[in-house]
């Protein structure tokens, strides 16, 4: 295998990307981007084809339809017949999948360099030319029906995050489930889905982003030749759907098969819109470090291991997102504590750092996390290509991800005290309780102190 | 001569790449002066350092009646060492941005560090390393937490209809062997500090261990660190291990469960590691559920009939004897249709073994992937701990691809009649109808 030196300085990761001046990125007249990124350590890339279309544009009664129709990109064009896609890349000794989220569908392959070309080809033509068979179809949903149930409906914690969100946003479409509600997925038709296909599946409502062993030259002229020919239209309009504000605390329990207790606790929380003037997502990102970000943060230290009122607890802030925000703190009470202690607990370590605010250590100790993960995100060619997709998806350029490196190490004590106090507030949080439930049906002895 | 000078220059130029793409990673290898094994593969690209050291000492080590001394004592480990306590080692490796990781299967016990290269990072993490690996500290109150976080857990696990058919699963491929036991709440809430501590001296010793670095360090700096790391343990001796699985008759479990789906497992145990049928299997299972979306239960399970969103099969080659396993999930009241199907999609295979043109689309995907196993530093880790554990030859990576080449149709069915042999196959079924 080759191994190229690519990192003559070792000690200012961030200056990188702009010294390389790499990425690289062109537009096609049809408005799509393609997006290079230089990266000649082993000789293989991978390409994602980004489409800026998630769960979030469906409508109600058709929710799913989104990951549904991801399912059926597999299932052939005119030139391509059905499972036809999978077997020419796995020919290629490359590996696909593809993943629906809110925000977007993103398709992908890993293949050694010189296959890439045919990759481009294949990712180019279903982009416009996919069959929705009404044969296909009908095995497919079953398909995901079959997915729906292992992911959602025999796993507790998804079936209580599923419910929390439909009770945290009411207008905003986050309230509904990417995977879709069963009743939806029994409704959809094949129709359904090549609608949604022919609507959203255009040159202008996608970008290509490539990473790995290829000259970025080559690449704007292969992406030329495949996707050049595609015609773009006119999007609909897509309306914002802001989510009223929350004016008080809602809670919603989930009863399940399942041995221990599960809290969610999600307040509202702001994302990044504007990378240079935003301040607050940076706070709360270094917030979720400090409480959540290693072994030594607070969560873990003070409630798993000195005060042993949880098994486990974790904090999840996503600061990237077309939608609005939330910040989730989640956990499962030790044997002997129940679920309100769990609760006290997580709101006494809010509560200490809207009193105390945080240390310097702290503050620092986070900031080696950032430092080093950004050298260690080097090691994944398919995680450097996620990382600008993701971005750029939220709506936000991949250019200015050294900005919000830089932005993150610049926050202060007082910028995360102020977060803190300004977010954790009851009357936009919304609580979440997975009652376990007994197998057999029968009713469980308590084995905890009752609720208080 | 334009063409000619060009034709050779496509040549070289191809020579070059078929090279590069041939040669496999160049892994060093020494034996400590303390008796580990130690493979390294020097890589200057990223300005990081892996360090893993493995030690055969597994839950197939786990004394009788004492199932989840292995895993509690790994997971221990890192909970205060030496001078330092659980949370100095945490606050230490957080400030310099390292992260310790690793775990037990039910051969390796593994503990893993992942550092910048700089010398006054790299050294502190190793450092930790060196003293978890060498001087835990088993404190009593923190055994006690770990045990009720462990009993929790398995608990939970015991709720899961994916958790039951697993543990089911590897009860019925080996009732009498180690490899069947499980841990249970009980077992594990009756272990004590000193079993662990026991476990630790018995298992954690220089020839046990073997040891994989790669990164950003010389082959002299590599040699000081693996030392250092050992050069504290017991010498020790290898692990011996215990008499082989014996096979079970083929047998059906159905367990009840209320989940919507029933999770459906299928095998028996079939081959250890360095086997020579290694290559025929892995070959041949691309074809029957190995090779993704591709595979014959693939096509059959899922795209055929909709019967299940994942269902796969493959080899776990072990120590000693481990598993063939088929695996799905389906709607509880179509189980029965879904290993019908299942059923017949093997025996038709192990009848006919793959077809010309399915053998050539698995070497072609099995070789022409090489490449993506080893683009990270991660991945060539964890491939060369592989090799260095189990004691695989050096240029196992090297004629990956050739020996993958050589498999032929009649390889692929006379290895499958002795691995996969129906009248011993074992069914576990949960929340099936």
């Amino acid at each position: 295998m080759r191994i190229r030196h690519l990192l003559p300085v070792l000690l200012a990761p961030w200056l990188l990307t702009a010294a390389l001046a790499n990425p690289f990125e062109m537009t096609l007249k049809n408005g799509l981007r393609v997006i290079v990124k230089e990266d000649r350590r082993a000789p293989t890339a991978a390409q994602m084809v980004w489409y800026r279309i998630g769960s979030m544009d469906e409508v109600d009664g058709a929710s799913g339809v989104a990951h549904v129709l991801e399912h059926m990109m597999f299932k052939g064009t005119p030139s391509v017949g059905p499972g036809e896609f999978n077997k020419l890349v796995a020919a290629a000794g490359g590996r696909d999948n593809a993943f629906t989220s809110r925000d977007y569908t993103a398709y992908f392959q890993q293949v050694p360099t010189e296959k890439l070309a045919e990759m481009m080809r294949l990712e180019a033509d279903r982009m416009r030319h996919l069959n929705v068979d009404p044969k296909e179809f009908a095995q497919e949903i079953k398909v995901v029906m079959e997915e729906r149930r292992m992911r959602t409906d025999d796993n507790p914690q998804a079936k209580l995050f599923e419910q929390m969100n439909a009770v945290a946003f009411q207008a905003h479409p986050y309230r509904r489930p990417i995977i879709g509600w069963m009743n939806d997925l029994e409704t959809m038709t094949a129709a359904d889905a090549k609608a949604w296909y022919d609507t959203w599946y255009l040159p202008n409502n996608a970008f290509v982003v490539i990473v790995g062993d290829v000259d970025h030259k080559e690449v704007f002229a292969l992406a030329e030749k495949y996707y050049g020919a595609l015609e773009g239209r006119a999007l609909p309009l897509r309306k914002a759907q802001v989510e009223p504000a929350q004016d008080g605390t809602r809670r919603v329990n989930v009863k399940a098969p399942a041995e221990l207790p599960v809290l969610i606790m999600g307040y509202k929380a702001p994302v990044l819109r504007d990378i240079d003037k935003d301040s607050d997502p940076y706070a709360l990102q270094m917030l979720a470090t400090i409480l959540d970000g290693h072994d030594a943060a607070r969560f873990n230290k003070k409630l798993v291991r000195e005060d042993k009122v949880a098994l486990s607890v974790n904090i999840d802030y996503d600061a990237t997102a077309r939608g609005p925000g939330m910040i989730y703190l989640s956990g499962t009470p030790s044997e002997g504590r129940t679920v309100a202690d769990l609760e006290n607990a997580l709101r006494g370590e809010i509560a200490r750092i809207q009193k105390e605010g945080v240390s310097e250590p702290e503050l620092k100790r986070a900031r080696a996390q950032l430092v080093a993960s950004e050298v260690y995100k080097l090691d994944s060619m398919f995680g450097q290509a996620m990382e600008i997709g993701q971005i750029e998806s939220a709506g936000l350029p991949y250019q200015k991800l050294d900005r919000m490196l830089e932005k993150l190490q610049k926050v202060s004590a007082a910028e995360v005290q102020a977060v803190a106090k300004k977010y954790f507030t009851d009357d936009t949080l919304t609580i979440g309780v997975l009652e376990p439930q007994p197998l057999d049906g029968q009713p469980r002895r308590p084995s905890a102190a009752p609720r208080h | 001569m334009k063409n000619a000078m060009k034709k050779l220059l496509t040549a070289i130029v191809a020579l070059l790449a078929t090279q590069a793409a041939l040669a496999g990673v160049k892994i060093e290898h020494w034996v400590s002066p303390t008796g580990a094994r130690v493979y390294f593969v020097e890589s200057r690209v990223l300005p990081m350092l892996d360090v893993q050291v493995d030690f055969a000492a597994g839950s197939m080590f786990d004394p009788a009646g004492k199932s989840g001394t292995a895993a509690l004592t790994r997971a221990t480990l890192d909970l205060g060492a030496g001078t330092r306590d659980e949370t100095a080692i945490a606050e230490q490796l957080a400030d310099i941005g390292a992260t310790l990781g690793g775990g037990a299967d039910t051969d390796r016990a593994s503990i893993a560090v992942r550092t910048l290269s700089v010398p006054e990072k790299r050294n502190v993490a190793i450092d930790i390393l060196r003293n978890v690996l060498q001087a835990p500290r088993f404190d009593p109150a923190i055994v006690e937490r770990e045990k009720a976080r462990t009993v929790a857990s398995l608990k939970e696990a015991l709720t899961r209809p994916d958790s039951i058919a697993g543990k089911a699963f590897w009860s019925a491929l080996y009732p009498t062997h180690p490899y069947g036991r499980q841990a249970t709440p009980e077992s594990v809430a009756a272990l004590t500090r000193d079993e662990l501590a026991t476990h630790h001296a018995r298992y954690y010793t220089a020839a046990n261990a073997s040891i994989t670095l790669v990164g950003d360090i010389s082959r002299a700096e590599a040699e000081k660190i693996a030392e250092s790391l050992v050069a504290g343990l017991p010498a020790g001796a290898a692990a011996t291990l215990p008499a082989p699985p014996v096979i079970a008759p083929g047998n059906t479990v159905k367990l009840a469960h209320p989940a919507s789906q029933a999770h459906v497992l299928i095998g028996l145990p079939a081959i250890e590691r360095g086997n020579p049928d290694f290559f025929p299997l892995l070959v041949g299972n691309y074809t029957l559920g190995g090779g993704g979306f591709v595979s014959r239960l693939m096509k059959e399970v899922r795209d055929k009939r909709g019967y299940a969103y994942s269902v796969y099969s493959y080899f776990s080659p072990l120590r000693q004897t481990g598993p063939f396993q088929i695996g799905l999930q389906t709607k509880r009241s179509q189980a029965q249709d879904a290993i019908k199907v299942t059923r017949d999609v093997l025996a038709g295979f192990l009848k006919e073994g793959p077809s010309t043109e399915e053998l050539a689309a698995a070497k072609a995907n099995l070789t022409g992937s090489f490449p993506l196993r080893l683009d990270s530093n991660k991945k060539i880790l964890d491939n060369v701990a592989v090799i260095g554990f189990y004691g695989l030859p050096l240029d196992w990576l090297d004629r990956y691809q050739e020996k993958v080449q050589a498999v032929t149709v009649d390889d692929v069915k006379q290895a499958f009649s002795r691995r996969v042999r129906p009248a011993d196959l074992i069914t576990v079924t949960v929340a099936a109808d």
